[in-house]
């Protein structure tokens, strides 16, 4: 039950959505660099890597309903739970510095690196805390 | 939550595998459960006594039980 159906699910997904980002995030770079896309395709470009992005929150909500063991998914909600706190807790603070002239303005998808960054912490809580294996 | 799901298995010659494939979730969920870190949900507390043929009672410890009888 460790590797649950829904787990492995869960991981296939994962494995798609990241090959999808790198097949979507190489070429925009490129793309944007020579100056090869421009107008409306330049907006769709653009925005296609934040779909597999996108995919993963899903995936994570997708394997939330699908798994049935409710210890296993209880330390997933443990950890997406920590994974928001941290990511909406720096980006409140970083938002006041930014307020008042303290640091740059960082790009918007920050926040979801920091959310994975969370997620990742999250797991090693569940570990700390309850002897759980770290998963994400 | 205080329980006996150690003794209870134990007695049966279960180990914590056995038990997890009885009641069909992960090995780390009866460790949890055994260790009082996790408290099941009801329909999960009832298998539980379901498969020992025990009323819930005599599978887990009620927490205000538990309280009075140490006043």
């Amino acid at each position: 039950m460790a590797n649950s159906l829904a787990w492995k699910r869960y991981n296939r997904r994962m494995i798609w959505l990241s090959l999808l980002y790198c097949a979507f995030l190489l070429p925009a770079v490129y793309g944007f660099k020579h100056e090869l896309v421009l107008g409306w395709a330049a907006y769709l470009v653009a925005i296609l890597p934040a779909l597999p992005i996108i995919g993963i929150f899903g995936a994570i909500g997708r394997y939330l309903v699908e798994e049935q063991d409710e210890y296993v998914r209880m330390l997933m909600v443990r950890q997406t739970l920590w994974a928001s706190g941290i990511a909406l807790s720096v980006a409140t603070v970083w938002g006041f510095l930014e307020n008042f002239e303290l640091v740059g303005h960082p790009e918007f998808y920050w926040i979801a690196v920091l959310w994975f960054g969370g997620f990742g912490i999250g797991g090693c809580i569940n570990r700390l805390t309850l002897g759980a294996p770290v998963r994400c | 939550m205080e329980n006996r799901l150690r003794v209870l298995r134990a007695a049966r010659g279960w180990s914590q595998a056995d038990l997890a494939s009885r009641l069909e979730v992960s090995r780390q969920s009866v460790n949890a459960i055994e260790t009082g870190k996790y408290d099941p949900s009801l329909p999960l507390a009832f298998r539980i006594a379901e498969l020992f043929e025990s009323p819930i009672e005599d599978v887990f410890v009620s927490p205000s039980r538990r309280s009075s009888a140490a006043i």
